[in-house]
């Protein structure tokens, strides 16, 4: 099984800090994998030398084989990776099916300077995506007068216009209330369902990582420090003791 | 090299009162990020005021050294008139907003003041010639100038110095110098934003003024003074980057030289000279030579 | 009228044809009323409204920009060469057709400026606008030193002629009137369209979030830089249009102070609404005329108050008065 997404020999400073050290790992096609770790432990830092946004010191990351280390962030989303925010990156003057029309057009190859943005085809999949994440019913409002579960799930809907092959969500249940995590996860998960892709999500809240992760990334000081299945990564001691907190650390 | 001599002395005069008016530019930007457009109107204002009070100094027969008092004091008055109601009756409502926004607030200013100067002073040019020959006449060589520049020189230097001194080694000053670092910051430990905003633009429009005064025997006070002024002091402000008060003394002598060189060698060049400059700074180091902001580019 | 011009239906329809021709349709109405008013108008109303609708293609121009996000405060050099080509044209290669002036104004404008495109599409905010400003007292400054073409006083225009016919004493200014109008309605409604497409769209997107712009796939540079290359076709063909009316051209088009007032129309129509721009440029020309004529010392002042209230009050411009909800 040829992997997806391959990272080797990853590393990155900020002065003093390590933000990623020799990281090495390959996550194939299909899989749902979560990455765990407490802040500053290297998830975000990783997650964003992946969209291009950094620029390992060393190290190279590959999309399907061909080397994505130096492209911007653009290029790679034009490979087929999309993420969402931990804060909803969202057009909060315009209207909800606005903001998939703009996912829409900017993912669109055959940009127009006549063709209405609000045409038939566009529309369809906004709508569509929409139906998937539940949003239909606030299609007119103004983003920045909805609640911030609503803009969680518009910020994911928006990452899929582009039907991308790989999948980041940045903390997707992070700001919403404990009973709203589960209903929303379930939300995401199932609009994904439909769909062949890899998702890699950051998150903190245990249940959700055990419920919907087939895979646990670990990470610590930059390192990695665990992965495998939930069942066994979550019990290991380094886990136990640097992201869950279940063991005292000395 | 008569020729050399030449364009640097009048580039450096050129300069000088560049420089005082840039520098209250500058400073406004620094502390409340405001590029003030209506600048030029206060230059403009200290130009007609010092024409008023060297007129009324010139009335009641006094010593033509007087004028140079009255000339300090009308830029003096100036700021303790129109700082606080412009500063308190309109900008302080717009605060916060856009940088651009303020730009376009404080155009709608120098429309305002356009017309204000108009209708206080009317619309035929004032003279103010009496304290240009204060300080007779240099001979350099083979050249002679008149020591007024000079002494405009002069006191470009010592408002660089006192301007210098008061943001670094007093009190007050370096309060403002954290203003400027982040008054968000400066505010949550206590100091008055609102009063440090209020001195910094006084100073500023003292600057201006001072500038307008002084300048106000070289010129014919005339209502579009304001206009071309203001233009320089962009190219200054920018050429030396925003808020830097080194940026504003190298970024007039660049402006004074590279217009006083067009003048002398291509003439054609004169007008766009200054433009020019400030087009290439744009282009290749958009911060300016002393960077303070940074400028927002992809 | 202003109403539908500018604001596609909040359903969406099954295809958007419709619902630009029915803004088609408007725009021919709008144009058609005020031809038949031109008819009956005195000669100084005519002029006025020209005026207003050639200096509101240059405003129009800006209006693509401020949809992205950043304000020029140099469209006076667009406008001067628009101007320059076709007072140059006129007089020293003899063309002098009022269709053909406008569009070699506006293609030269295009050519002028697009090699600049590319680095300004990197600028935000203040820098922005004082580059574009630096641009434009460059152009200034050549304008005014260049004898040759016409230095610090401009020279003047003839009278064009209309595709082939040399136009009549009594009704030449009737007849730019037409063609200044016909010209502004095209552009107005190719705007519309324009700003309703997939890539007006991202431009507006590029206003409010630029890096989110960029992780969906979009190019904020190469929407930036067709923006600035559509300002100045639309500058150039507003100052060669101006320039036909007028009879006279001079460096001062290009000066800082007449960008500045490009710009005040701009933000006083705001980015929603074409036809609010040609109503906002309306009423300057109003202002600007009535003001010189009674109370000469006093327009300016006007205008600043005005703005202020605007910036104050109406901070998405007189359009946001009649254009439903916040999109668009």
């Amino acid at each position: 099984m040829t992997a997806l997404l391959e990272a080797r020999g990853v590393n990155k400073r900020f002065g003093a800090v390590v933000a990623a050290a020799d990281i090495d790992i390959s996550i194939a096609a299909g899989e749902r994998v979560s990455l765990i770790g407490s802040n500053g432990a290297g998830k975000t830092t990783f997650v964003n030398m992946i969209t291009g946004y950094l620029k390992p010191d060393e190290g190279r990351i590959t999309l399907d084989g061909r080397d994505i280390t130096p492209l911007a962030p653009r290029a790679i989303t034009r490979l087929g990776v999309a993420r969402s925010f931990q804060i909803p990156q969202l057009y909060g003057d315009l209207s909800v099916l606005d903001n998939m029309l703009v996912a829409n057009a900017c993912h669109d190859q055959a940009l127009s300077f006549w063709q209405p943005a609000r045409r038939a085809s566009a529309l369809d999949r906004a709508d569509a995506l929409l139906e998937r994440f539940r949003l239909a019913e606030h299609r007119e409002r103004r983003v920045a007068e909805l609640p911030g579960g609503i803009r969680k799930l518009l910020d994911i809907a928006m990452a899929l216009t582009a039907a991308p092959k790989l999948l980041l969500l940045d903390e997707p249940t992070s700001g919403v209330s404990a009973e709203e995590k589960f209903p929303m996860m379930e939300t995401i998960m199932s609009a994904l369902g439909q769909e062949a892709m890899t998702v890699l999500f950051v998150e903190h809240d245990m249940d959700i990582v055990e419920r919907y992760a087939s895979r646990v990334v670990a990470f610590y000081s930059g390192r990695i420090i665990a992965d495998g299945v939930p069942g066994e990564a979550l019990a290991t001691d380094d886990v136990r003791r640097y992201v869950t907190g279940e063991l005292l650390q000395e | 090299m008569n020729e050399v001599f030449t364009i640097l002395i009048d580039g450096l005069t050129y300069a000088s009162w560049l420089f005082i008016v840039a520098l209250g530019l500058t400073l406004v930007f620094g502390v409340l990020k405001i590029l003030n457009i209506a600048h030029g109107s206060f230059y403009a204002l200290g130009a007609y005021a010092a024409a008023s009070f060297v007129g009324w100094g010139a009335s009641m027969q006094w010593a033509p050294a007087y004028s140079l008092v009255a000339m300090l004091l009308a830029a003096v008055v100036v700021a303790a008139v129109v700082a606080p109601l412009t500063e308190r009756g309109l900008l302080r409502f717009f605060y916060g907003r856009d940088e651009v926004l303020l730009v376009l607030v404080t155009y709608a200013m120098f429309l305002i003041l356009e017309d204000v100067t108009k209708l206080v002073w009317g619309a035929n040019p004032y003279y103010v010639s009496e304290p240009y020959s204060l300080f007779g006449n240099v001979h350099v060589g083979v050249q002679t100038w008149v020591g007024y520049d000079f002494a405009l020189v002069a006191l470009a230097v010592v408002v660089g110095l006192l301007v210098w001194w008061g943001l670094n080694r007093t009190r007050q000053g370096k309060v403002m110098l954290a203003v400027i670092h982040s008054a968000e910051i400066a505010a949550s430990m206590g100091v008055n934003v609102s009063r440090v905003y209020m001195l910094a633009f006084s100073v500023g429009i003292f600057l201006a003024a001072l500038g307008g005064a002084f300048t106000a025997p070289m010129i014919s006070v005339q209502p579009g003074v304001s206009v071309g002024v203001i233009i320089v002091s962009f190219a200054v402000v920018i050429i030396g980057g925003l808020g830097s008060i080194e940026g504003a003394a190298v970024g007039a002598l660049i402006v004074g030289l590279a217009r006083s060189l067009a003048v002398h060698t291509a003439p054609v060049a004169e007008l766009f000279s200054i433009y020019i400059v400030m087009a290439v700074v744009l282009m290749f180091r958009p911060e300016g030579l002393f960077q303070r902001t940074q400028a927002r580019k992809i | 009228m202003a109403a539908v011009m500018n604001s596609l239906p909040a359903k969406p329809s099954a295809s958007a044809l419709p619902a630009h021709g029915r803004t088609v349709a408007l725009g021919v109405l709008a144009f058609a009323v005020l031809a038949v008013v031109g008819f009956f108008s005195p000669k100084w109303l005519t002029f006025l409204i020209t005026m207003a609708a050639a200096n509101g293609l240059v405003s129009l121009g800006i209006v693509c920009l401020m949809r992205g996000g950043v304000v020029p405060f140099g469209q006076g050099m667009v406008f001067a060469i628009g101007g320059y080509t076709a007072a140059l044209m006129f007089n020293k290669l003899g063309f002098t057709d009022a269709l053909g002036l406008p569009l070699a104004g506006g293609l030269v404008a295009v050519l002028i400026a697009a090699p600049f495109a590319p680095l300004l599409s990197r600028y935000r905010g203040i820098f922005f606008a004082m580059l574009t400003l630096a641009l434009s007292m460059v152009t200034y400054g050549l304008l005014m030193k260049l004898d040759m073409l016409g230095g610090s006083d401009g020279f003047n225009v003839g009278r064009p002629t209309l595709l082939g016919q040399k136009l009549p004493d009594a009704r030449v200014g009737y007849i730019l009137y037409l063609v200044t109008l016909g010209v502004a309605t095209v552009m107005g409604l190719l705007a519309r369209v324009y700003f309703d497409s997939t890539r007006g769209l991202v431009t507006l997107a590029v206003r409010e979030n630029e890096l989110r712009v960029e992780y969906l796939g979009g190019s904020v540079r190469q929407a930036m830089a067709i923006n600035f290359v559509l300002a100045a076709f639309c500058g150039g063909l507003g100052g060669a249009l101006v320039v036909m009316s007028l009879g006279h051209i001079e460096p001062n088009f290009s000066f800082w102070t007449t960008s500045g007032e490009f710009v005040f129309v701009a933000i006083l129509a705001g980015w929603q609404s074409v036809a609010a721009v040609f109503v906002a440029s309306t009423v300057l020309e109003v202002v600007r005329s009535f003001s010189s004529a009674y109370f000469p010392n006093t327009w300016q002042l006007a205008l600043g108050l005005f703005l202020l209230f605007v910036i104050r009050f109406l901070p998405k411009g007189i359009g946001s008065l009649w254009t439903k909800g916040s999109t668009k």
